[in-house]
């Protein structure tokens, strides 16, 4: 019976791998340029989302600053690119040193000039400096909504700061992508956007393994512990401090990644990645989706993003109303998120909502029997 | 029969913002020992158990356990050594199942490294089967913790605590809520746990303290009263006044 039931669950999945490969080496021909290159832009940004579940749907950590280390991945891959791409310009360095009189590159630039380099750099940057802020404040016991102000904070200082820095990264006008080389081609032309999509379709898979071998098991379910009852985590004899540290890192270092294949295929890199609304729609992506779902995260990205390119085409300005109310939807009408519903008691609930069902603890919950730890 | 002293907490003071919950408090447990601490709500029991596993810092004294000092050190470094706590309310992990949350609690060493890319020991899951059959939850070994009953709930947690291998283990009202049947187990399972283990026990029921058949310490507005066995402190006259004389009791 059971035997049965498992092979049955193995063809689906097969079918379901299948289905999705085929589609993924499709797609390029399925679907114009245009749509592909903005496929491949949202199955970027679910990269992001993947890290925001990690830390906010498991551990329970609501950070408003991802967009720092996005940023920071994005950075990374434009400036590899504009060095690599600089022959003809003056000192054989990007052109927009130039303008502001600078005639070598700034010394913490020369490594980008190696790909090796570079590769790493992308997520390692942002997984250092995430861990950094992250061990800083988880160390002194800041959590919950001064967790979340502090995240924003940080996300203004760095926005400010790139801002200002016009001799380093050209300031607010950011770095170009669509008109510099790799492997002898235009990084803005359809062939190396469509190897671009492949390689970030892989990668969002690659990212969702990692992320579920990340939260299966007993570390996982110490992130979970932590989120729920962080002291009961610490009087069991854990450091929450380190397994936070760790994961803030973890979604730091996808977040890089996520900027860096965001930027090649939207052609530049600027501050605005570091805007307030941007880290929490983030958020909201996670949220509708259903937080504590690495899928959730990835479907509410992507179809929240492509949502959002169909509604400003149609009615530009309307999206904001869209997307809050949606938002407000989920919040109050399916608290664990779209994914979230159909895997959980979803059916059930609905007939809860409608008195028809009796109602069982759920998770909720959990917050308030809670308050033991929360004085401390 | 010279047994050592396992813990000591000298003269602790602790001062929420001038009100004195702790008042030159002292106590000592002998290894193997368990021991009940009663006394009226707001004595300071609880506190009590939150200076000793470092969740509060004492105003003043000292807390010495297997000769070393615990004051300042934090949370975790003090599960470490030795001292387990369940507490008050039960606190596990809701969302966990009852398998998941005795891995927590029984794995070891307990690094990042250690649970993500080991899989749990053989002799850490043969702990897991033998926890869960002392307290009767084998047959919910995969449900959620959280769909749990309170009463086992409460047992859940004290396999956690058992689970943990602790020298000391403090064990706050264990039996409140409890039915008086669970509330028989609970007591007789606390008393097998002794001897091998240290064991601290708080409550405010009379016929579960009776039961545990042990030194009996009263607290009372921060400070220790009265020690000794059940028949010793229900002769006390300080003890009648404050506390066994009252009507609730
Ligand atoms: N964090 C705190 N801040 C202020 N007062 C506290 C705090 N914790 C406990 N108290 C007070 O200390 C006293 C002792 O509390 P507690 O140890 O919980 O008593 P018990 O467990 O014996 O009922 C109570 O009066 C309580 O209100
Ligand atoms: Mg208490």
């Amino acid at each position: 019976m059971s035997l049965s039931k498992i092979k049955f669950d193995k063809k689906i999945v097969l079918s379901f791998w299948i289905i999705l490969i085929a589609l993924i080496i499709a797609a390029p021909t399925l679907l114009p340029v245009f749509r592909l290159n903005l496929l491949g832009r949202y199955l970027s940004l679910s990269i992001v989302a993947l890290g925001v579940d990690l830390i906010w749907g498991y551990t329970g950590l609501l950070s408003l600053g991802q967009g720092i280390f996005f940023a920071l991945g994005g950075y990374c891959a434009a400036m590899y690119l504009q060095i690599n791409s600089s022959s003809e310009f003056p000192n054989n360095i990007p052109e927009f040193f130039a303008l502001y009189g600078v005639e070598k590159l700034p010394f913490f630039w020369e490594p980008f000039r190696s790909s090796a380099f570079t590769f790493f750099a992308i997520w390692i940057i942002p997984a250092l400096v995430a861990g950094l802020i992250g061990f800083l404040v988880f160390r002194n016991r800041i959590k919950g909504v001064y967790f979340s102000i502090l995240t924003q904070a940080s996300l203004l200082v760095f926005f400010n700061f790139f801002n200002g820095q016009q001799k380093l990264i050209n300031g607010t006008n950011g770095l170009k992508t669509d008109v510099t080389q790799l492997f002898g081609q235009m990084v803005g032309s359809d062939s190396l956007q469509r190897i671009f999509f492949w390689i970030t379709a892989i990668i969002v898979i690659a990212a969702w393994f990692f992320a579920k071998w990340v939260v299966k098991g007993r570390f996982g379910n110490i992130l979970i512990g932590i989120r729920d009852d962080e002291p009961r985590v610490r009087f069991t004899g854990y450091n929450p401090v380190i397994f936070k540290t760790i994961i803030f890192s973890i979604a730091g270092g996808l977040a890089g990644i996520s900027g860096a294949l965001y930027t090649v295929q939207s052609g530049i890199v600027s501050p605005q990645f570091m805007t307030v609304p941007f880290s929490i729609e983030m958020v909201i992506w996670v949220a509708v989706g259903g937080r504590g779902t690495l899928l959730g995260a990835i479907l509410g990205a992507v179809f929240i993003n492509y949502a959002k390119s169909l509604v400003s085409e149609a009615l530009p300005a309307s999206w904001m109303f869209i997307q809050g109310g949606l938002f407000i939807l989920v919040v109050t009408a399916l608290p664990e998120g779209v994914l979230g519903w159909i895997q959980g008691d979803g059916p059930r609930n609905l007939l809860q909502r409608f008195g028809l069902r009796r109602k069982i603890e759920t998770y909720p919950s959990l917050e308030v029997n809670n308050k033991e730890g929360i004085n401390e | 029969m010279n047994k050592i002293d396992l813990l000591n907490l000298i003269d602790i003071t602790v001062s929420f913002e001038g009100f004195l919950a702790l008042n030159k408090l002292n106590l000592n447990l002998k290894k193997g020992e368990l021991r009940a601490v009663i006394g009226p709500n707001g004595a300071g029991k609880t506190t009590f158990l939150d200076v000793i596993t470092g969740k509060v810092k004492p105003t003043k004294g000292e807390v010495i356990f297997k000769g070393k000092s615990l004051v300042g050190k934090r949370e975790h470094k003090i599960a470490r050594l030795g001292v387990g706590r369940k507490f008050q309310s039960p606190r596990i992990f809701e969302n966990l199942t009852v398998r998941e949350n005795l891995e927590i609690s029984v794995s070891t060493p307990k690094s990042p490294l250690n649970l993500i890319n080991k899989s749990i020991k053989d002799e850490q899951l043969n702990e897991i089967e033998h926890l869960m059959k002392i307290v009767n939850l084998a047959q919910k070994v995969d449900s959620k913790a959280g769909s749990l009953s309170h009463g086992q709930k409460q047992w859940l947690e004290i396999a956690m605590l058992v689970g943990q291998k602790p020298d000391l283990m403090l064990v706050d009202e264990p039996v409140a809520g409890l039915t008086d049947e669970e509330t028989d187990l609970t007591a007789d399972l606390l008393k097998s746990l002794s001897g091998e283990n240290t064991v601290v026990v708080i409550d405010h029921d009379m016929e579960f303290i009776r039961r545990l058949d042990s030194n009996v310490s009263v607290l009372n507005q921060g400070t220790v009263l009265c020690e000794g066995t059940m028949e010793t402190i229900q002769k006390d006259q300080k003890v009648i006044d404050v506390y066994l004389g009252r009507p609730e009791v």
